[in-house]
């Protein structure tokens, strides 16, 4: 805090105090010294390699150290007894998981008539398996043939997968991805092509399972249509969005020098989106492993759902989670791998900003 | 001032009020020889009405009249909301005409076209082309093969000084580089004209002066017509053969002035009587008196402003 200078009271000194009226005190107006306001939002300092690549791991070890909390800290959660040992109880057997409650219900009423106690420790549903056990699930179920005859092994049925998404991934995008910069580009084609598409968007692509078999049959056509439906109609927008955001002045610099129509298109407008087309792409194959899950569902059930419906029917619910992550890994890694890619294709995007 | 400066100057300059269209006569041969070129722009009658969004007209430009000649340096200028953008585009291609006639070379204009360089206000090198493809860009456009383009991409080059960053990328390059970048791609398509819309004014003072000194150099060096628009007015004294002044609202014709600054130029004139006659005349157009300005021009001697301080501050 500033404090108050003593006024000098010479003639001279007091005909200009009359001018100056002191100001009410504003908030902020007087800087207070030795305290600045640091702001955490606004201007953003980039993060040192170290403190980013340190938050990138804490990003993942929190959700696992909350998981492996939950799974090992016998007093957290742990709503049921898995039962060792039944001791007289008639319709228990071990391995078997009850609630606490009907546990020390049994055990008081065993106390009471004397016989054997049943024994048994904490545990969590059958649905939440522990880290440690989702982590042999893993491996095992990577690298070891499955110990049912009917079931298929995980690799197997992942690559089932892969093929249904890189199909209907890659018809879709033939289409999409030039018919969106045709819309991006020409406003008479965006005008007679986005309505209706905006329209079919909204049906939802699993709606058109059961037409789909009955066109397609019931192995894989089907399912790459569902991705395509659910793919292809997004795409068109999404491109022609991207499109439109074409910095104008390149397309006048290009008209200028004598570019037009298909050649201004192939040579200056998707060269300039590309890109941002090629973001777009990454995004919408996150969006095609979505309609997997759906696809796989309608006719007869494959790929990485059959696993999953299956290992779950079983109750192996270490096996679904080993499967759910499969996914989540196989997702991550193609994206951070197109990403890596594009630095590389679009070195000048990122000067760019 | 009158009768002492004159005597004691070393070059006989004078320092009399000088109209700015009294020409010396080297300046009024230069002029002759200018008109007696042939036509490169002719524009009559030009007008463009902007239909606004709620159905009200904007008369942007009004009865636009200007012939220009083969090798002359046109600037234009005026205060903002003259349309001299507009103007700009309008020959370029790139907006329609509501009104009237332009032709260049005698071919009327409909349209962009390759007769018609363009180098605009913002940077506009395609990214992803190295900078020789950028300048090749044009040619490839128009028929030429890849090669031949780069071949005459690579004297272009040459031309603006830039050879040795034939192969970097638009991201690489300075401001004034790009400019210079986005001169040579437009002049490599041999045009009849090369219409520039504010090109330097998003650079730095001293990068705006040196790019000054390249265009006048690319201009004597190159048979080329060149409309450049402006809102800087010394950048018009120093650069054109002649200056067309557009008023606002509707933009038309203030005047036309006939730079009576001799050629070839540089820096030093803009102390010459001729210099600061021509850029009084534009003051005196363009900012007339105290019309239309942010606040009464005269702020001395008023309490214009209420005295904003706290005890003990530090205030006259």
């Amino acid at each position: 805090m500033r404090t108050p200078l003593p006024q000098p009271h010479s003639e001279r000194d007091a005909v200009p105090a009359v001018a100056v009226a002191p100001l009410p005190p504003v908030a902020g107006a007087a800087p207070v010294a030795g305290r600045v306001r640091l702001s955490w939002v606004g201007a953003p300092r980039p993060l040192t390699r170290r403190r980013r690549v340190a938050l990138t791991l804490l990003s993942f070890l929190l959700p696992l150290g909350l998981w492996a909390a939950v799974s090992y800290l016998p007093f957290l959660w742990h709503p049921l007894v898995e039962v060792t040992d039944p001791g007289d109880v008639a319709w228990m057997e071990a391995g078997m998981r009850v609630p606490r409650a009907a546990f020390s219900e049994e055990v008081a009423a065993a106390r009471g008539a004397g016989t054997a106690l049943p024994e048994g420790r904490p545990a969590n549903p059958v649905y939440l398996p522990a880290p440690h056990e989702v982590a042999v699930a893993f491996w095992t179920s990577l690298t070891a043939p499955p110990p049912q005859r009917d079931t298929i092994w995980l690799p197997a049925s992942l690559w089932h997968s892969i093929q249904i998404i890189f199909w209907g991934f890659t018809l879709s995008s033939l289409v999409g991805v030039p018919l969106g910069v045709l819309c991006g580009a020409q406003p008479t084609i965006a005008r007679l092509t986005e309505p209706v598409i905006e329209f079919v968007r909204y049906l939802p692509a699993p709606a058109f399972g059961a037409l789909m078999v009955a066109i397609l049959g019931i192995y894989d056509g089907p399912k790459i249509a569902i991705i395509v439906i659910g793919t292809f109609f997004q795409q068109v927008l999404v491109i022609a969005n991207t499109t439109r955001r074409v910095d104008p002045l390149l397309i006048e610099a290009a008209l200028t020098m004598g570019s037009r129509n298909l050649r201004l298109i192939r040579r200056v407008i998707v060269p300039a989106v590309l890109p941002q087309i090629y973001r777009d792409q990454r995004i919408l194959l996150g969006w095609a492993w979505t309609y997997l899950i759906v696809a796989e569902l309608i006719g007869t059930s494959s790929g990485i759902t059959f696993f999953i419906t299956q290992q779950a029917r079983y109750q192996h619910f270490d096996n679904v989670y080993a499967a759910i992550l499969v996914i989540g890994l196989i997702g991550i890694a193609t994206d951070i791998a197109l990403a890596l890619i594009g630095r590389r294709l679009f070195p000048y995007a990122r000067a760019q900003g | 001032m009158r009768d002492g400066t004159s005597a004691s100057a070393p070059i006989p300059l004078t320092s009399e009020p000088c109209d700015y269209r009294t020409q010396c006569e080297p300046v009024r041969a230069r002029f002759d020889r200018l008109k007696s070129r042939d036509v490169a722009l002719r524009v009559e009658g030009l007008g463009k009405v902007f239909r606004n969004a709620d159905g009200a007209e904007t008369v942007a430009l009004r009865g636009i009249d200007l012939v220009t000649h083969r090798r002359e340096f046109l600037c234009v200028v005026g205060p903002s909301g003259c349309g001299k953008s507009t103007f700009v585009r309008i020959l370029a291609g790139l907006e329609t005409k509501s009104s009237g006639s332009v032709s260049v070379g005698g071919v009327p204009v409909s349209g962009p076209g390759a007769d018609r360089g363009m180098v605009f206000q913002g940077y506009t090198l395609f990214p992803w082309l190295t900078v020789k493809r950028n300048v090749a860009f044009g040619l490839e456009e128009n028929g030429e093969s890849r090669h031949v383009a780069e071949r005459e991409a690579a004297q272009w080059l040459a031309l603006i000084g830039l050879e040795r960053f034939a192969d970097a990328y638009p991201h690489q390059l300075s401001g004034g580089m790009k400019q210079r970048v986005a001169i040579a791609r437009a002049l490599a398509m041999r045009p009849r004209i090369l219409l520039m819309d504010e090109p330097f004014s998003a650079l730095d003072t001293q990068s705006r002066a040196r790019m000054q000194a390249y265009l006048i150099e690319i201009w004597r060096k190159i048979d080329i017509t060149i409309v450049f628009i402006t809102h800087d007015l010394d950048e018009a004294v120093a650069l054109a053969d002649r200056i067309l002044v557009l008023k606002a609202h509707p933009g038309e014709v203030e005047e036309l002035i006939e730079v009576p600054v001799p050629r070839p130029r540089h820096p030093g004139q803009s102390l010459m009587p001729e210099f600061r006659a021509t850029r009084a005349r534009l003051d005196a157009l363009i900012h007339p008196s105290d019309a239309e300005a942010d606040g009464p021009a005269n702020l001395g001697g008023l309490d214009m402003v209420t005295r904003m301080a706290s005890v003990g501050d530090e205030v006259e």
